[in-house]
């Protein structure tokens, strides 16, 4: 794609604030600062990885993805407003999540340990983790608002906090599951995943681009388990107080 | 006035309240006080009804006594020991609530009604399962039934049952009776008097119905503006209240329930 063409891809975004404008959405300014920082991010990102992959280094793959876990704690840390402390534990399930996929990959020899290969999909997992750990803080919280009689009642029956928020807490991942599942079950036939797009566009072959397709797909799926079990187990115990109340 | 002098048994305080206060942030967010110094001494062994007009406070302090909320001042001793120092799971297992509006668990009536035994890895036995919906009132064919589907009146005897499968010291009833017609009312009470009086357990109770604080409670306080108004001997309050806010509370509520 020329540099002209791409430039002109700018009409669905002005197509996007003229819609904005029509309806009063209100939108045209997000969408503006959405464009710029989306084309300055991954332009950069273009050249920091023709870069990276051209000089393998295991500093600046480690560098690359400590930064996509940083920005990806930020950004879901926000669904957890007013719990102390949650964005270490985010911190936490969001690098568990990618060390333990990243690694089961690597240690079966299911990709190469290169840039290519370990940057690419950390940036699958990281992306996809940190959607999950947003959903699972914003389910979590609204199943404690919606039923905080019933853990008061489980709580003065004698329930450890633990054992208060179960059922919520089980609720909760599950909702974080459903969108991974979902999309294992109608894969191909609605949708043609991303990379599987980019691969076929960047002309290889439909049956090779499959077979990654279907490594990321079983991955992002245990990853969402992974991520959103972690991250409940680490949250859970914040919503209540030492002497086992509902904390606020 | 001393509530021990006047009391024909002697009875020893099993929750004893110092200067306990609770505030909460009211509808503009500003902390009121809904519970404001209260010093009071709750019997052991005996029943103690509370009363007092809509807001004063009563569920609050109810929610006290089991540490499910806590006091922002003040201290509530607990059998000479401060709540702080207790186990609190321990603590709510011996002192049972019911909640005023009643709450079920997901799932069926047995698995409310053994809810708290299996929190500590025990299965309620069928048997035993019957019996308490018996003890309540209630049908044993109900067990089986999903608890969300029942009606406000079974539901309330559901949790009662719940409570009790606990086995508590304390029974901590938050107008239990209140969604019953009369017949059964009198049948809960009758169940209440009797379990505390047959294995000398305690109970703080609210309730509205001035009658039956009448004939239930050894005890009674009047509570007003999250205070106690006046605390007496069941009998001796229904004789004549020691304080201008007692008499005009019993004055309206035979208005109610002449
Ligand atoms: N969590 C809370 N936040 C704010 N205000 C509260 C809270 N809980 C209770 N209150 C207020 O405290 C006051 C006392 O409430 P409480 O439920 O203890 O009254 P009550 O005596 O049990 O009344 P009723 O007879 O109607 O059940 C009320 O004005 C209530 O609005
Ligand atoms: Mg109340």
């Amino acid at each position: 794609m020329s540099s002209f063409t791409l430039s002109m891809t700018l009409a669905f975004t002005l197509l996007a604030v003229a819609a904005s404008y029509w309806q009063r959405l209100a939108l045209e300014r997000d969408i503006l600062i959405g464009t710029v920082r989306a084309a300055v991010q991954l332009l950069a990102v273009g050249y920091i990885l023709y870069f990276v992959f051209h000089a393998p280094s295991l500093i600046f793959t480690f560098l690359m993805v400590a930064v996509m876990v940083g920005v990806a704690t930020q950004n879901a840390s926000r669904r957890g407003k007013g719990l102390p402390g949650v964005q270490w534990r985010v911190l936490a399930a969001l690098t568990l999540t990618e060390v333990v996929t990243i690694g089961l990959m690597l240690l079966f020899r299911m990709i190469q340990p290169t840039p290519q290969y370990v940057i690419s999909l950390s940036g699958m997992i990281v992306g996809n983790a940190m959607v999950v750990a947003g959903l699972l803080l914003n389910r979590l919280q609204g199943e404690v608002d919606a039923r905080r009689d019933e853990l008061r009642v489980l709580l003065s029956l004698g329930a450890t906090p633990r054992q208060a928020i179960q059922d919520q807490l089980r609720a909760a991942v599950r909702a974080c599951m459903i969108p991974a599942v979902d999309s294992l079950k109608t894969v191909g036939l609605v949708q043609l995943p991303g990379m599987m797009t980019g691969q076929i566009l960047a002309g290889a072959s439909p049956i090779v681009a499959v077979r990654y397709q279907i490594l990321i797909m079983f991955s992002l799926t245990s990853a969402a388990a992974l991520c959103s079990i972690i991250l409940g187990l680490l949250t859970y115990r914040l919503y209540f107080n030492q002497a086992y109340q509902l904390a606020r | 006035m001393s509530l021990q002098a006047t009391t024909q048994r002697a009875w020893s305080p099993l929750f004893q309240l110092r200067g306990v206060s609770r505030r909460r942030p009211d509808a503009s967010g500003e902390p009121v006080a809904i519970l404001d110094h209260i010093h009071l001494d709750l019997a052991g062994g005996l029943i103690t009804t509370l009363v007092g007009p809509s807001g004063a406070g009563k569920s609050s302090l109810l929610h006290l006594l089991n540490r499910l909320d806590e006091p922002d001042e003040g201290s509530i001793l607990y059998q000479g020991r401060d709540l702080r120092q207790w186990d609190v799971v321990e603590l709510r297992r011996s002192v049972g609530l019911v909640l005023q509006a009643p709450v079920m668990l997901p799932g069926t009536v047995e698995q409310n009604v053994g809810a708290g035994p299996r929190l500590r890895g025990q299965a309620l036995a069928r048997e035993r399962a019957v019996e308490l919906l018996r003890l309540v009132g209630l049908a044993p064919a109900l067990l089986e039934r999903k608890a969300a589907d029942l009606s406000g009146g079974e539901q309330q005897r559901v949790s009662l049952a719940r409570t009790l499968a606990n086995e508590p010291r304390v029974l901590l009833l938050d107008e239990v009776t209140a969604s019953l017609d009369p017949g059964s009312a009198r049948d809960v009470e009758e169940l209440i008097v009797g379990l505390t009086s047959r294995l000398s357990l305690t109970a703080v109770w609210i309730t509205h119905n001035l009658a039956q604080a009448e004939r239930c409670g050894d005890h009674l306080v009047l509570m007003a503006h999250g205070r106690v108004a006046e605390e007496a001997v069941t009998a001796g309050f229904f004789a004549g209240p020691a304080t201008e806010e007692g008499r005009r509370f019993l004055e309206s509520g035979k208005e109610v329930h002449p």
